[in-house]
């Protein structure tokens, strides 16, 4: 079963499939995650997979890299059949999976986390040899700054994630799947991943490759396969189908807009929040921004250039944070976030991790969703109508309150976040990345409810990594460079180009940061 | 070396402090620091040390070992039996007493991994059954052990005492090398997050069984050596050991959520814990008085190894310590 003397045949036809899987099923209990789906993956191409949340290609991966064991079917590698019991016989024969969920272990160093199981080293003496070519990824996907003796834990996400990547890459994959690998990586990084992908496609490998961002599929897919309910619904070279005709197969339904209209500016619309010269540990400085009733404000820059510590900052997350914050004309100071959701300051805040910091996976859905609005005098938590509402407008699908919040996919999950904090009627919704890693058709309704919280009068900051949030969504658009505001912008200017380039802090002419 | 410093602070806080008691031990106790008084405190600290280690190697995978006490008081009676006669006997003795150890562990490891059941639920249980079977061994204290062997491995070595150098030897010849063995890594990679064990394709099972193991030999191995400072055999010395050990490795930086802390840590811990109990001793406080102080000593050693949480500037990163 594991002969790796199959490593690499330059005789292969490159019709034939490197990988196929015939019939294969994988139940849980009575959902049927997959359904008798058959799939195959030819020799140097990159295959996009794509559909909901839900529809079954997280566990399609799953399967591939050894960390489930399907319910029926067969799975055929180089014209054999295999049985993947462990990850560990799956990156032995070649298949390398970089996880949504990351591998990498917290407490470790970077130097230890990539010869974690790297190949060739057991239980044993472990090799470092192997580390020159993780170096040399790091070194190419923007990395450079990551050092081999610093703790996982002390990285940010997206540092974690470049880690993952290079050590997906040092295990010489000849399947390599990437799930979500790029979520929190900025433009001009994923780009640089992408060469990369490129290269080991160009190699002779084959990348399977599963992305919420369309303009991410087109760049980079050959082929491209949509899931749906846990059955493959087609299979098609990239190209050969519009956005509007993919995502409709994904849904099943039509979708004729991604992103709610933008209603024009009210010139008489109060002021809600307004920040003033915020800094924090040097990692903020002197942050000055305003948010008026009804307008949503986006946060955009590279990662890490203190637009998250600024979020945090303001829900009393960070110490020694100065700077003058007021709320409806009148001036707070944000100690904790007990003091953020009292009904005085009313801030809600949505955080960047929500499988962490956002819900407790163990508790149920109904506990979770109480968990904002407990200890608040004049809510009673444990009356379900808080939550009916929101949870109805964004569709949570679930098999029953009770059950896990473990239980529900990311989509669902980041509901119950938002129906948590919608509960409390928060006067300024702030909100990190709300909409990472998640499918279309939950993106299309989060947007919709942010647009008509913001008609209501919220006020809306949103953190977003996706250029096209901004630029769709955001009324305005601030900028963050290195802990500084470097540009802010509206209406027309918003575009693409003008973003990134603010983003990267090479624009000519600055324009006068809006206070 | 600054980054060393912080990267490694338990560690060097842990060995900071045990100087300090170690300096004021020596400073009163009436016959100073002679090889005699030296060698007398090194063997206390080894046997407690051995046992920590034994704890460290089950804390460090997110488990806690509650029969390091009976794995010792079992293997310590084992010892009153075999380690007397031939030099062939006793080599045979000595090797029996230590297997006899890692295959405690090793049942340890088998019904926590194959049996899915918590660590500390199995090891209370077989925690009894150790001791039952140390107590049909040696109903009453008592057996002998060869006084030569016992001497050799108790007293020093050109002014040094031998426990001094069987801890040198521990974290230089074996700890230090086995670090970087895969399985060393793996440790702490199952400790502090087993879904990225798995998912980087390590072996979570035997990794599992291979700490329970570790912690068996090392608990085998504090028995063998409490029976060569005592040279008598006691079935009654478990609970006080297996308390002592978790105390050992806490206080030696290890933490009890798994995956952070080391041997040396361990080691560290019991000899501190070892050195308070001894400067009670000859302090001249009240006898009735000593575990008070001995409390707080500890309390604040622990509080030092927490003091940099005050330091953090966002309060999301003090969770999770």
């Amino acid at each position: 079963m594991c002969r790796r003397t199959t490593w690499k045949n330059p005789m292969t036809d490159p019709d034939k499939p490197l990988l196929r899987m015939q019939d294969i099923s994988m139940h849980f209990g009575a959902t049927k995650a997959l359904n008798n789906v058959d799939f195959a993956c030819k020799p140097s191409e990159i295959h996009a997979i794509l559909g909901e949340n839900g529809a079954g290609k997280s566990t399609l991966m799953k399967l591939i890299s050894g960390v489930l064991q399907p319910t029926g079917g067969r799975i055929i590698l180089d014209g054999q059949d295999v049985r993947l019991a462990t990850p560990r016989v799956a990156q032995n024969l070649g298949l390398v999976c970089m996880f949504q969920e990351l591998s990498l272990v917290p407490d470790l160093t970077v130097r230890e986390n990539l010869l974690l199981g790297a190949p060739g080293s057991g239980l044993g003496w472990l090799r470092s040899d192997a580390l020159v070519k993780a170096r040399d990824v790091l070194d190419r996907i923007d990395g450079g700054h990551i050092k081999m003796s610093a703790r996982v834990s002390d990285l940010t996400l997206p540092s974690r994630q470049q880690v993952e990547i290079a050590k997906a890459l040092m295990r010489k994959p000849r399947l390599l799947i990437l799930d979500e690998a790029t979520s929190a990586l900025n433009a001009s990084v994923v780009t640089k991943v992408f060469d990369l992908i490129r290269a080991e496609r160009d190699q002779g490998s084959s990348v399977l490759f599963i992305s919420h961002r369309f303009h991410e599929i087109e760049a980079l897919a050959d082929r491209i396969s949509v899931f749906r309910n846990g059955e493959r619904v087609e299979t098609f070279d990239n190209g050969d189908h519009s956005y509007n005709e993919i995502i409709n197969m994904m849904v099943g339904q039509r979708i004729d807009e991604l992103f709610p209209p933008k209603p024009p500016a009210r010139a008489d619309a109060k002021e809600v929040l307004k920040v003033e010269n915020f800094s924090w540990d040097g990692r903020v400085t002197d942050i000055s921004l305003t948010v008026h009733e009804g307008e949503i404000v986006g946060l955009g820059g590279l990662d890490g250039q203190g637009q998250g510590a600024f979020l945090m900052g303001l829900f009393g997350l960070l110490r020694t944070a100065e700077g003058k914050v007021t709320v409806a004309g009148k001036p707070v100071s944000v100690t904790s976030p007990k003091a953020a959701k009292q009904p005085d300051i009313a801030l809600a805040f949505i955080p960047e991790d929500r499988k962490t910091e956002g819900l407790i996976q163990d508790q149920s859905i109904l506990e979770n969703l109480q968990l904002a609005a407990i200890g608040l005098k004049d809510l009673d938590a444990s009356n379900p109508d808080l939550y009916q509402d929101t949870l109805e407008r964004l569709e949570l699908k679930h098999g029953g309150l009770e059950l896990p919040v473990s239980s529900l996919s990311g989509g669902n999950q980041q509901k119950v976040v938002l129906a948590k904090w919608l509960a409390l009627k928060p006067r300024c919704l702030l909100l990190a990345d709300p909409t990472r890693g998640i499918d279309v058709k939950t993106k299309t309704q989060i947007y919709s409810m942010l647009r008509r919280l913001a008609d209501q009068g919220t006020a809306i900051l949103l953190l977003s990594t996706d250029y096209e949030e901004l630029i769709q969504l955001c009324d305005e658009t601030h900028i963050f460079y290195a802990g500084r505001l470097v540009s802010s912008m509206r209406g027309d200017d918003m575009t693409a180009q003008n973003i990134i380039a603010a983003s990267l802090n090479v624009t000519e002419k600055r324009k006068v940061v809006h206070a | 070396m600054l980054d060393y410093i912080r990267a490694n602070r338990r560690e060097v806080i842990a060995a900071v402090v045990l100087l300090v008691l170690l300096s004021l031990y020596l400073g009163t106790h009436p016959r100073g620091a002679s090889t005699y008084v030296m060698t007398i405190w090194a063997n206390q600290c080894l046997i407690l040390g051995l046992a920590a280690i034994a704890q460290f190697f089950a804390v460090v995978v997110r488990g806690i070992d509650l029969s390091v006490g009976a794995v010792i008081a079992l293997t310590n009676t084992l010892a009153s039996h075999l380690l007397d006669g031939s030099a062939g006997a006793i080599g045979f003795g000595v090797l029996a007493v230590l297997a006899a150890g890692a295959l405690c562990g090793l049942l340890n490891g088998l019904i926590i991994v194959f049996g899915r059941i918590q660590p500390i639920v199995v090891t209370l249980a077989t925690a009894s059954i150790f001791v039952g079977g140390a107590l049909m061994l040696r109903p009453t204290p008592g057996g002998a052990v060869n006084y030569d062997l016992a001497d050799a491995i108790t007293l020093d070595i050109a002014g040094i005492p031998t426990a001094l150098i069987i801890s040198g030897l521990l974290i230089f010849a074996f700890w230090l090398p086995f670090r970087r063995t895969g399985l060393g890594l793996g440790l702490y990679a199952l400790g502090s997050s087993e879904q990225a064990a798995f998912q980087s394709g390590i072996n979570t099972r035997l990794v599992r069984i291979a700490a329970f193991t570790l912690a068996g030999l090392f608990g085998g191995a504090a028995g063998l050596y409490y029976s060569f400072v005592t040279t008598t055999g006691d079935a009654g010395i478990a609970a006080n050991f297996t308390l002592n050990s978790i105390a050992a490795v806490v206080l030696g930086g290890v933490l009890l959520r798994g995956g952070v802390g080391s041997l040396i840590g361990a080691l560290a811990g019991a000899f501190i814990l070892k050195t308070i109990a001894s400067l009670m001793f000859f302090s001249g406080i009240p006898s009735l008085a000593q575990p008070l102080f001995e409390g707080l000593i500890l309390a604040a050693a622990i509080a030092i190894g927490g003091a940099d949480v005050l330091r953090t500037r966002n309060r999301l990163e003090v969770f999770g310590r």
